[in-house]
């Protein structure tokens, strides 16, 4: 089963090598993997959706946890979290195409953030089906490059822990 | 005050109470061994930097204190590895400091640069890449910190040369700053109380001490808690010594080459209570057929080692001792006779002793065990790795908690005599015996220098076989005997050790054991023994990889179930 896991990391150089360092050793196997600042100075949030069992997803959070510039794993999956991942399309399209496009992008949502004279580059935001249903749809006219950030997550409700850190250069 | 960031380092390991460091220089550590003459730091030069890793390791075992090594940039800090890996694996405090070439050459492929952070990221709890010297007072604190909370480990401070000359303000901070380590957890009163009742109401109990019960200090209470609860304890390699080799209640070690009456106790009781281990492949064959009667307990201070390898029923995280002691006012005092009958019946089964009587041929086990006898089971024993090392293990009953110092998990040849070095210099008081395989001597040979230069009166006993012998029976035992790159053509090892400047004896015959050992007693310094054993001696009992602890191979391969 897929989960989605949130990080706390400490915002220092080699933090995200450490944990793909783990990640690669114990062969677990990450399909996608997203950082940022998080609301304090100094800590990095971080999303990544792991394949496997209860017992593997287990393993992946407390060795994870082991790491010292890793401060909390939280899984996610089971709860009432938003998740949500932004994808950069560029999609052949002639000019009697880029309407036929236009309302499927508006359809979804998405915006058409680029225009060249044979293409279009669509931003699209949701759940990860969404973009892919998207993608799905748009490919009949023939897609030329996708960019897909991961999925990032937040749960609902829920304010999230204060951080005291000593903030580092 | 100012100081240089040279000075610093020492300042900061002082202040940790660093006694010892070992280490060899060079280009990129010459300002910190240019300073060292005016810091109360004894060093000890070794001969090649994997020595220089496993002797602060060997310290650190020893003592219970940080154990400390230097090395300079590329080849020195490369050459650390494979010690820092061995701290890793079996959980000993270390602080490795490596020089770094200037901040400014960082990433161009400088002379003697290697990316040391990078190579041991998997090998270290943490690393540290300094690149001014204001940073140094904080790192090491947290170096320290680290290296000896929680489940101990080694932790890596590179320094780029720039920093040690660079001038800084120093004050050491009294507390590191590391947010959320290690977390603190209370002991969880409902599991201790749950864990009691099951250990009140089994039939067939039986405790699996590992190395984590020795690292928090917890034997007395392992002690207290066996003899109130009547229960047997067996221990895994590590955990050897956690409960004393003669007790009544002490089966010895479990797993690929444990007693056959520790395997059938694990494979019969009705509850384990596993408690400072980690469930290795090596003590528990497969995990699908491991205890298949019993409920377990499984207590670790690491949370990522439960259900790791084994599932448990009830699981507790904590520190060994503290759990130990909290537990100790919940079990029932008891008695249980016919367990204890049916584990007497497995130890006159096993054969122990056979080799031990056996005359004629010079038996490896034989060796052993008069080491034992002449030092009453309370030597700190060293040993190295494969068939030596196992039948030191069975053949050498520890008293003192924390007397067997081995490289467990990672079974790095070449271990002991460095390991001993640091082991002598922190243990002044005790008689150190370094137990060697004619292999594993040759890996780090070149420590005798480094053992005359100390001054350190190891005693040595190479267990020779003429063979890389473990690798060797597992040729004869499964693949038809196809001993490829296994025989070994050794110098003269008493002779080499007399080029060192070592007493060097030689023992060929049974009979000549004894009086070689006394005379190694009574020798003041370094005594090496070279004994010309059985060539081809296996060791057994034996689980062969990967198989049921029911399948236990005694001698003459002859199966017992
Ligand atoms: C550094 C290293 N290389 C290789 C091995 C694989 N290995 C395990 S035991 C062994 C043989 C050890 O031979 P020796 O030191 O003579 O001890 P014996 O088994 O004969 O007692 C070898 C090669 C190892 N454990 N460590
Ligand atoms: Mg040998």
């Amino acid at each position: 089963m897929r989960h989605t896991l949130v990080a706390a990391v400490v915002d220092r150089p080699g933090v995200l090598n450490r944990m793909v360092s783990l990640f690669r050793r114990r062969r677990y196997n990450i399909e996608s993997l997203a950082v940022g600042h998080s609301e304090t100075p100094g800590i990095s949030r971080m999303t990544f959706v792991v394949e496997g069992d209860d017992r593997v997803i287990e393993q992946v959070k407390k060795q994870l946890e082991k790491l010292v510039d890793v401060i909390e794993v939280r899984d996610v999956t089971g709860e009432p979290a938003v998740v949500r991942e932004l994808a950069l399309i560029r999609v052949r399209a002639t000019s009697e195409q880029r309407g036929e496009v236009a309302q499927l992008v508006e359809l979804y949502r998405a915006k058409v953030v680029d225009v060249d004279h044979d293409s279009l580059m669509v931003e699209v935001t949701g759940t990860e089906e969404k973009v892919n249903h998207l993608i799905t749809l748009l490919e009949p006219f023939g897609i030329e490059e996708i960019v897909r950030t991961g999925p990032v997550a937040m749960v609902r409700g829920a304010r999230p822990k204060e951080f005291r850190i000593n903030v580092l250069k | 005050m100012k100081r240089s960031g040279a000075e610093i380092l020492w300042e900061c390991l002082v202040a940790e109470g660093v006694e010892v460091v070992f280490g060899i220089p060079g280009g990129a550590v010459i300002h910190i061994t240019d300073a060292l003459p005016r810091y109360p730091v004894r060093f000890v030069l070794t001969r090649h930097e994997q020595a220089a890793a496993h002797a602060a390791d060997g310290y650190a075992r020893a003592t219970g204190k940080v154990g400390v090594c230097l090395a300079t940039s590329g080849p020195g800090a490369a050459n650390l590895v494979t010690g820092i890996a061995t701290a890793y694996m079996d959980s000993i405090p270390l602080v490795a400091i490596t020089g770094q070439v200037p901040s400014s050459m960082i990433g161009t492929d400088a002379f003697q640069e290697t990316d040391i952070t990078g190579i041991t990221l998997p090998i270290t709890k943490h690393n540290y890449l300094v690149t001014e010297a204001g940073e140094l007072a904080r790192v090491l604190k947290e170096a320290f910190f680290l290296a000896r909370s929680g489940r101990p480990g080694p932790v890596l401070v590179d320094i780029a040369k720039n920093a040690q000359a660079q001038e800084a303000e120093f004050r050491y901070p009294e507390e590191p700053e590391i947010p959320g380590h290690p977390p603190k957890r209370p002991l969880p009163e409902d599991l201790l109380e749950r864990a009691g009742e099951l250990l009140n109401t089994a039939e067939r109990p039986l405790i699996l001490a590992g190395h984590g019960v020795l690292l928090a200090g917890g034997h007395t209470e392992l002690l207290a808690l066996a003899e109130k609860g009547d229960i047997p304890v067996a221990t895994t390699l590590l955990g050897i010594g956690a409960i004393p080799g003669s007790h009544r209640l002490s089966l010895g070690m479990v797993g690929m080459h444990g007693t056959l009456q520790a395997n059938r106790a694990v494979q019969t009781c009705d509850l384990l209570i596993a408690v400072g281990m980690r469930f290795d492949d090596r003590v528990i064959g497969d995990p699908k057929a491991f205890a298949p009667n019993a409920a377990i307990v499984h207590v670790d201070i690491d949370p990522a080692e439960i259900g790791k390898n084994i599932v448990p029923d009830l699981a507790i995280v904590a520190d060994a001792r503290e759990f130990l002691a909290a537990f100790l006012p919940l079990v029932e005092p008891k008695k249980r006779s016919d367990w204890h009958a049916e584990i007497e019946s497995w130890k006159r089964e096993a054969g122990w002793d056979e080799p031990l009587r056996e005359e004629g041929r010079l038996l490896p086990q034989y060796v052993i065990h008069e080491i034992w006898r002449a030092t009453e089971g309370r030597a700190l024993v060293v040993s190295d790795v494969g068939q030596s090392q196992m039948w030191e293990a069975q053949y050498y009953l520890h008293e003192l908690p924390g007397s067997l110092i081995t490289s467990g998990g990672l079974g790095t040849m070449g271990f002991a005599l460095p390991a001993a070095i640091g082991a002598q210099i922190g243990r002044p008081d005790l008689p150190v015996w370094v137990i060697v395989g004619d292999g594993g001597i040759q890996m780090t040979i070149q420590e005798l220098a480094t053992v005359v230069q100390e001054g350190l009166p190891l005693k040595i006993a190479v267990i020779n076989n003429g063979y890389l012998g473990m690798v060797r029976q597992w040729q004869e035992l499964f693949f038809n005997r196809n001993y490829c790159a296994t025989c070994l053509h050794n110098p003269d090892f008493a002779r080499v050790a007399q080029a060192y400047g070592i007493r060097g004896l030689r023992v060929d015959r049974r009979a000549d054991v004894r009086a070689a050992i006394a005379e190694a007693l009574e020798t003041e310094g370094p005594v090496l023994i070279d004994f010309r054993v059985e060539p081809e001696e296996n060791v057994f009992p034996m689980v062969a990889p990967g198989r049921s602890l029911s399948e236990v191979i005694l001698p003459q391969r002859k199966e017992v179930r």
